[in-house]
């Protein structure tokens, strides 16, 4: 099957309905790794048995950002070749980024308190997260409050696409001014400067996380598909009854 | 497993992402029993869409 069948709809509802219930097991199966090898990694030798936040705010900041550049993607396909299926794609990635957007910040609080000694600080890269969960949420009113969804779509993808900048100022905040945040530590020149004890389950956490993005971003593109169907039915049917009166 | 003086803030960091991860999957699959069965009454009136209409 060529990747442009993919596009049409019924044919992506047909690979969906087949995918998501192995991806839905392999994500389970992973998650239990992941969280075997966390609970039994051992403690960091300054941060102690803290540092098991690590394997969730790592991936949610990861993924959180991931969300974002896939809906910057899916922004081109919306305003340049304004396919519906890349609009659907947008759409559905918008609660999967901002949910994880949000687990980032308040894992990130959670570890910040007894690692710094507050739950927030101004900062550079704080701060430019934060500002990426509010237009995820810009994104998601626009979305869901546009009374003519193809409207809602279009200032959705533009937003989509100036939100975009904020992406390298998240990633290199850290570089570019003096932040209370660490500088990168797994994606970095020279190499990860973390233990391989503690890389491994990380790792497996942030792949366990991406499935289950894949898997939510699957079901939710889904559940779009059915509900466009069913305003397409009601459009058709409220036209069928005006035409017999 | 030992997590030391600082065990609510892992505890509790564990608990809220399973929270919101668990609530995502629940919207998700809420909303997917929804259209279907939005879908099925229409379908049960005769309603089709523009691309099944025939004639």
């Amino acid at each position: 099957m060529a990747v442009i069948d993919l596009a049409n709809p019924t044919r992506f509802l047909t690979l969906a309905n087949r995918a998501l219930p192995w991806l839905a097991v392999a994500t389970l199966v992973l998650f239990a790794i992941g969280l075997f090898l966390a609970m039994n990694a051992p403690d960091d030798y300054q941060q102690g048995a803290t540092v098991k936040i690590m394997f969730l705010h790592v991936p949610a900041a990861w993924l959180g950002m991931f969300g974002w550049g896939l809906m910057s993607i899916a922004a081109l396909g919306t305003l340049v070749w304004r396919h519906p299926l890349a609009d659907v794609a947008g759409k559905a990635a918008a609660p999967i980024g901002a949910t994880f957007t949000f687990i980032c910040l308040v894992t990130g609080s959670l570890w910040g308190r007894p690692t710094w000694g507050t739950y927030w600080v101004w900062d550079a890269r704080l701060t430019s997260m934060l500002v990426l969960l509010l237009l995820y949420l810009g994104v998601l009113a626009l979305y869901w409050t546009a009374e003519e969804p193809g409207r809602g779509a279009r200032a959705a993808a533009i937003l989509s696409l100036v939100g975009a900048v904020n992406l390298p100022i998240i990633k290199f905040s850290v570089d570019w001014w003096n932040t209370l945040h660490q500088p990168a530590s797994v994606f970095r020149m020279g190499g990860s400067t973390i233990d391989p004890a503690l890389l491994r389950p990380l790792l497996i956490m942030a792949f366990a996380f991406t499935l289950l993005f894949v898997t939510l971003h699957l079901a939710i593109m889904r559940n779009e598909i059915l509900r466009r169907r069913v305003r397409s039915m009601r459009l058709m049917q409220a036209r069928e009854l005006a035409e017999a009166t | 497993m030992n997590l030391g003086p600082h065990a609510d803030f892992i505890v509790a960091a564990y608990a809220m992402t399973a929270f919101a991860v668990a609530a995502l999957i629940a919207w998700v699959v809420l909303d997917y029993a929804a259209q279907r069965r939005i879908l099925g009454d229409l379908e049960e009136r005769g309603v089709t869409r523009r691309s099944q209409h025939k004639g």
